[in-house]
This record gives C-alpha cells, sequence and structure tokens, in this order.
C-alpha cells in the first residue's frame, strides 16, 4: 500500500477528483486530441495562444486518474507561459516520469507523478495530455496516439 | 444494469478436482509479484500452460523435429506423424466428422479473416448483408468491414440486452431480409461473458440457407463443442486460450464450403502442381496452410487438448462456476461496484465497474496486491459504448484457480475503494 502512495499521491488524487481547467475554451487557436490506445481514453486540449504566451489553456476528457491528474497539472504549469517552454517542461517532465534521474529543477508540482517511474505500463497516461499539447501545436487534425 | 445474475447458495467449491495438484502442473504459478503470491486471474486474455505442453514442445524440438510433408527422412516423418497426430485430437475434440474440416491457423483472429477473404470474397456481393452482433470482439467485426468495404455489402448488427444477453427477435427479423449471405457471432462473449444460444441461432440461420461462423474463442476451454450436433459452417478458436501456445489456431468449416472456396494465401504445401501457367492446388486441408506451419505449436495444442480430456470439460466448467458465483456475491458487496453482463447463461468471467474509479487505476493497483486482471475496452469498444463507458475491469477464471484467490482480488478491491476514497 505504502509504495501505492508513493503514485497515487494526495495531490493526483486531488486533481483526479477535481481537475483544474476542465472545460472547453469556446475559441481555441489551437486544439488536439490524444487517444490512449492501451486503454481508449481520450482527451482534448484546448489553448489560447496570443503574442506566443499560453493565455489560456484547458481539457476534457475521460481518463485514468494518473492521464487526468496529469492533464490537470499540465495546464496549471503551462498558463502564463512562453510557447517555447512547453518542449523544455515536457522533456523535463518526460525524463522524471521514465528515468530515476533526479528532478530536475522548475517542474514544481509537476513533480508529483514521479512515482509513475515505477510503472511502465502507466508512462503513457501520464504524457498523454502533453503529446495532445505538441500535436495541437503542430495542428494535428488526426488525434495523436501516444506512441 | 438490470436483474442480478442467479446464484447457487453452495458457492464452495464441491467438484472433484485436485487442484493443488492441477497448480502444481502450471509452473508460472508459482512465482510471487511485487512480493505477493501471484493470482492470475486475466484467462480470458491469454491462460497459462501446463507442463504436458511446455513439455510436448520442448520435447519436439529436442527429440524429432523437423519440416514436415516433405522429408523421406525419418525426422520429417515424425513430424508429419506428431502434426498430423494433433489434426485427429482437434477433430476429436471437436467431434467434426473429417480431419479434412480442421485447419491450423494462427488463431482465431487469422481463422475469421481466412472465411472473411475466402469465402466472402467469393459470395458476397453488392447489396448483401452479413448478420453480426453488437457483442462481438473486434477480431470478428473488422474482417467483416472490410469485406463490406471491398464488395459494397453492409453489416447488420444483432442489439442486446441491458443484461447482456442477444435479442433473438432482432436476429431473426435481420435474418428474414433475403440478402443475407453469412451470421457470424461469438459463442462467449470476453467483454460480458454471456453464453450465446448458438444452436438455436444455427438452425435459425440454416432453416433460411443462410451460413454461420461462430467465434469460439473464449468457449473452447469451458464448454463442450460438438460440431455435428452444433451444425455451424465454420468455428474458430485459438490454442492460447484453451492451455495451448500462442501462435496457433484452428478453423473448423464444412467440407463442402471448404471445397468450394478459393485459397486464402499461396504458397509451398497448399499446391499439388506447379506450373507458371497454372497452378492445382492441394487437397483439404492443405489447400489452406500454404508454407511451413507453426509445427510445434500445432503439437503443443493437441497435448493441451489431452491435458483438458484427461480433466473433463464438464468438471472444469463445474469448478469455474463455483468461482464465478463466489466472486459474483462477494463483488456486489463492494459498495458502488457494479457488474456488466449478467446474462441468465454466463461463463466464467465478471467484468465491472468500482465507482468512477478507472479500470486501469483498479488493475494497477490490483497488480501491486499480485492480482492480475485485464482493464480496457476488451477489443470490445462497441460493447463499451452500449453501456457508456470507456472501459471495464475484467476477472476471468481458469480451473487452477481457487476460491482464496476470488477472496485476494475482493480484499484488493477494497484496498482500491480505501486509495481513492
Ligand atoms: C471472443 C474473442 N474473439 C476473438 C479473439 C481473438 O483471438 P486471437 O487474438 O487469439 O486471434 C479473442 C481474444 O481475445 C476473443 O476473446
Amino acid at each position: 500500500m505504502n509504495d501505492l502512495r508513493d503514485l497515487y499521491q494526495e495531490v493526483i488524487l486531488d486533481h483526479n477528483k477535481r481537475p483544474r481547467n476542465f472545460r472547453i475554451l469556446p475559441q481555441p487557436t489551437h486544439h488536439a486530441d490524444g487517444v490512449n490506445p492501451l486503454c481508449g481514453d481520450r482527451i482534448s486540449v484546448f489553448l489560447d495562444i496570443d503574442d506566443d504566451i499560453i493565455q489560456d489553456i484547458s481539457f476534457q476528457g475521460a481518463g485514468c486518474a494518473i492521464s487526468s491528474a496529469s492533464a490537470s497539472l499540465m495546464t496549471e504549469a503551462l498558463k502564463g507561459k512562453p510557447v517555447a517552454e512547453i518542449e523544455h517542461l515536457f522533456e523535463a517532465f518526460h525524463t522524471v516520469v521514465t528515468t530515476n534521474s533526479e528532478c530536475p529543477k522548475g517542474l514544481g508540482k509537476l513533480s508529483v507523478l514521479a512515482g509513475v517511474r515505477d510503472y511502465p505500463s502507466r508512462v503513457k497516461c501520464a504524457t498523454l495530455a502533453w503529446h495532445a499539447v505538441r500535436a495541437a501545436l503542430e495542428q494535428h487534425k488526426q488525434p495523436v496516439a501516444t506512441e | 444494469m438490470s436483474a442480478l445474475p442467479v446464484l447457487t447458495t453452495v458457492p464452495a467449491s464441491n467438484t472433484s478436482l485436485d487442484l493443488t495438484g492441477i497448480r502444481a502442473e502450471f509452473p508460472i504459478l508459482r512465482q510471487q509479484i511485487h512480493g505477493k503470491p501471484l493470482v492470475y486471474l486475466d484467462n480470458a486474455a491469454s491462460v497459462q500452460k501446463p507442463n504436458a505442453v511446455i513439455n510436448a514442445i520442448s520435447d519436439c524440438y529436442s527429440r524429432y523435429y523437423a519440416n514436415i510433408h516433405r522429408g523421406v527422412h525419418l525426422l520429417s516423418e515424425r513430424s508429419t506423424i506428431a502434426y498430423e497426430g494433433a489434426r485427429e485430437k482437434v477433430r476429436a475434440f471437436l467431434n467434426a466428422a473429417s480431419v479434412r474440416e480442421i485447419i491450423f491457423t494462427r488463431g482465431t483472429t487469422e481463422s475469421i479473416n481466412l472465411v472473411a477473404s475466402s469465402f466472402g470474397g467469393n459470395t458476397v456481393k453488392a447489396g448483401d448483408e452479413i448478420v453480426i452482433t453488437g457483442m462481438e470482439h473486434h477480431s470478428n467485426i473488422v474482417p467483416w468491414q472490410l469485406l463490406c468495404q471491398r464488395t459494397g455489402a453492409v453489416l447488420k448488427v444483432v442489439p442486446f440486452t441491458d443484461a447482456g444477453e442477444l435479442i433473438l427477435e432482432e436476429y431473426e427479423r435481420l435474418l428474414n431480409s433475403g440478402r443475407v449471405k453469412l451470421a457470424v457471432f461469438v459463442h462467449i462473449s470476453n467483454a460480458l461473458g454471456t453464453i450465446n444460444p448458438v444452436k438455436t441461432m444455427v438452425d435459425l440461420a440454416r432453416a433460411r440457407g443462410i451460413p454461420t461462423l461462430i467465434d469460439g474463442a473464449q468457449a473452447i476451454a469451458h464448454l463442450k463443442v460438438d460440431i455435428q450436433e452444433l451444425d455451424c459452417d465454420f468455428y474458430a478458436f485459438s490454442g492460447h486460450k484453451v492451455y495451448g501456445p500462442s501462435g496457433v489456431g484452428v478453423l473448423y468449416g464444412k467440407q463442402i464450403l471448404l471445397e468450394a472456396m478459393p485459397p486464402y494465401q499461396g504458397g509451398g504445401d497448399m499446391i499439388s502442381v506447379v506450373t507458371f501457367e497454372k497452378t492445382e492446388y492441394a487437397d483439404l486441408p492443405n489447400k489452406f496452410e500454404a508454407g511451413t506451419p507453426n509445427i510445434a505449436g500445432v503439437i503443443g495444442l493437441g497435448a493441451a487438448l489431452d491435458w483438458v480430456n484427461q480433466l473433463g470439460l464438464s468438471t472444469v466448467a463445474a469448478h469455474e462456476n463455483d468461482l464465478l458465483d463466489d466472486a459474483t456475491v462477494q463483488l456486489l458487496e463492494i459498495p458502488g461496484l457494479s457488474i456488466m453482463g449478467t446474462a441468465r447463461d454466463k461463463a466464467a468471467l465478471v467484468a465491472f465497474t468500482l465507482q468512477d474509479i478507472h479500470p486501469h487505476d483498479i488493475g494497477t493497483i490490483l497488480d501491486r496486491e499480485g492480482v492480475a486482471i485485464r482493464a480496457g475496452h476488451h477489443c470490445a469498444q462497441p460493447v463499451m459504448q452500449r453501456y457508456g463507458v470507456p472501459a471495464t475491469a475484467r476477472a476471468s477464471f481458469a480451473v487452477y484457480n481457487t476460491s482464496d484467490e476470488v477472496n485476494a482480488l475482493v480484499k484488493a478491491l477494497w484496498k482500491v475503494k480505501e486509495l481513492f476514497s
């Protein structure tokens, strides 16, 4: 049970129960869906980008606790940030959920998902929303898969 | 969800199985997962293999392996005898009329694709209809969709009730259009556990001259299948779901239909004479077995069927039904848990959701308790859509499972609730 608490930390359970920025943006400048083929989960992300700054960001969809919490935490982390920061943050986040390296600084609350590294089958859940944001920036018309 | 399943009042196992002895035959079961004894309840996805099967495969490779049907040397003869011996074992297991009706494939999926391509390509035309059901596995949907795309035929889908039972009046109505060229349906649903009334369904189709294909992937290890009594035209199953190896499966086809069908794939072993002008095909069943087959796999499947026969499928089913009843009672005691698939006639699996906890999370937490279940859409997305859920958790039982393991499942589910409370 204890090591499960490393994965399902309070912050994660809280964001799963009460996801932040969980809504549809009426007129997003960017939008894409992410699909996890393993479980069929689908997450839509919406961005409002102006002047290379993420003015607003939101998501919708049904997913497991890990994918929902990760999406929720991601929207909090990205809101107000310059677009250029997305890749940088995603890279740091990806490192944290896939390797045993130290948590890079500047990840903030996102580091609560570090426990995912011990659950390789769940990495895709944690990165689903990020892949969707990337796809939105590339203005993909098709939903992206997590591979 | 509607009525609860009818339960027997004595959940305790009252069958004559020597469970300790049976478990000892499965080396993989003797291990710990995350420091807990393995409780393997993902049997509907694939069952584990007894020593009899493992040894048969290892024996083949270490003592008499060679290519079949083509060698004059002794090893080739021995391999051919073992391979063809397995075909006879499959025939007997299904009580099919002839070994010519038993075709080895890679599995259920390939068996269905073979029929869709060869039989379907030959008989289905634009405007024709294929009747299928709403509870099919993707492998009994997509090959027919592809066929429809190629030919302009249409799929007609038989709906099912909230309990997960096919609506037979609808099935009959769809059969009556006069345009149906084939009816295909699953024997036991892998997503719901429903045992369909396949005999009735075959009879209804036959009365209208419509051939039938049954997806027996889930049924083969749980129910006695008597092909001659059932009188279906095609029956497909996989070795890996009946204690045999993966990568090998069977298509049963009525001889008269198989003879009229063109080959599925071309290659060696399926011909009698080849010139560049023309090829004469081999007789059944070789016509449908192009190339070197999964020789050791087929031999392993034969060993698996021997092993199952020795236990007796009715004994196996009685034990699994006890586990199912026990699990159903205990699961329903967990507040917020609902079971999907409550058909009166049901096989040994239970699909469920627990409050709004995602099945993927349930699966991860159970895994840490050593309990292996399936979480997801079970390759039956239309079934998930029917119930309006993205996924379910599913525990499925095999002959080696015990009531202690049912208890471990239930205990682990209470932990899930605790963590997410
Ligand atoms: C009902 C049903 N049909 C078909 C299949 C496909 O079997 P295979 O993947 O062995 O070809 C399965 C396996 O999950 C199944 O449960």
